[in-house]
């Protein structure tokens, strides 16, 4: 078909909606240039998001797409792979949508490896509603809901969607584009449930309360925090805990939920036909 | 060395929200701001057509067309 990043987006929709220097237009347009080197038929691509500030991220796009309700952007991603396994499904969700409001699903879908592509923009924090703190959030974080600093640890989203059953799973930043589009790729070509995690900046909230610097600065972070697996492994606990550790972290092959079923069904129609005979 | 003018980048100032990202994180300095703080085309010689200001943009304020691209129209 040859289409470009940009035929899968819907620029005339552009500014989008997300202030300035935020990372979510970043991994936008990372999704789009996905799509187009998979060559995905757009017509045979749904974009499935719930709410947030990413959630709005259907939008943008030129491909079908769903946007359901708050942390059950993961149900509808499974009743529409199951109904039509041929179509290719991403779900965008943030760090609310999908492992605080949404972990229940988030852990169900992994453990199922349902082949769908969950892409978890993490700015650790609520976005849209005024910055409240998020399951995400680490411990101390000064939120809307925290001004002195949080009790509770945050979920590290790649442990989890591995432990879970999750059968791709990768973690990146906006500032690493080239390995982001990447990423994006090798999971939306992955049998079976795939997570990338995104590190993002919310420049109006968590960067601002927590850093006290700007979308700039925020990326300088990104840059300087993020390590591969070797580097990480060499560094101390104390150090481990100001990094982000990026690139793919787990990839294994294993029989996705639809293969699995369409072949149980096989089975039984074969069982019932010989106890009929 | 990077070979003169390989590059051509298009900006739309309309769509830019002024992060300054693109101007921050060129590799070569391509870029600078002007009096609105948006970015404009400062030293398109250096440009290697990179596209890192364009996959950076949260915005798709930036094109960069390569030479083959621009001459092509």
């Amino acid at each position: 078909m040859g289409l470009t990043y940009r035929d899968y987006l819907r620029e005339e929709l552009f500014p989008q909606m997300w202030c300035a220097g935020c990372s979510h237009g970043i991994s936008l347009t990372a999704v789009a240039r996905a799509m187009a080197a998979l060559k995905l038929d757009p017509a045979e691509t749904v974009v499935v998001t719930g709410i947030g500030c990413w959630g709005k991220a259907d939008d943008y796009f030129k491909t079908h797409s769903f946007h359901g309700t708050h942390g059950r952007a993961l149900s509808f991603a499974t009743g529409i792979k199951v109904a039509n396994p041929r179509l290719k499904v991403l779900v965008l969700m943030g760090d609310g949508d999908g492992v605080t409001i949404g972990g229940n699903h988030f852990i169900h879908t992994a453990r199922r490896n349902i082949d769908v592509t969950a892409v978890i923009t993490n700015n650790f924090n609520y976005g849209m509603t005024g910055g409240q703190y998020s399951s995400s959030s680490p411990e101390g974080t000064i939120s809307t809901t925290s001004l002195y600093g949080t009790a509770e640890p945050g979920f590290d989203i790649c442990e989890l969607a591995r432990a879970a059953g999750a059968t791709y799973v990768a973690r990146t930043t906006p500032y690493h584009v080239t390995q982001m589009d990447k990423l994006l790729a090798e999971a939306i070509q992955h049998k079976g449930f795939s997570v990338v995690e995104i590190i993002s900046s919310c420049p109006t909230f968590f960067a601002r309360y927590n850093y006290k610097v700007t979308a700039v600065e925020m990326m300088r972070l990104f840059k300087e925090r993020a390590v591969d697996r070797e580097r990480y492994d060499a560094l101390t606990a104390a150090e481990k805990a100001g990094c982000f550790l990026t690139g793919r972290l787990h990839r294994e092959e294993k029989e996705d939920f639809h293969t699995k079923y369409a072949r149980l069904q096989q089975q039984a129609k074969a069982r019932a036909e010989r106890e009929v005979v | 060395m990077v070979k003169a003018k390989i590059s051509e980048i298009v900006i739309l100032g309309e769509r830019c929200k002024e992060c300054a990202i693109c101007l921050e994180f060129c590799p070569r300095q391509v870029l600078a701001a002007n009096d609105d703080n948006k970015p404009v085309v400062k030293n398109i010689e250096n440009c290697s057509g990179c596209r890192l200001c364009e996959y950076r943009c949260p915005d798709l304020a930036i094109t960069v067309k390569r030479k083959e691209e621009a001459t092509h129209g």
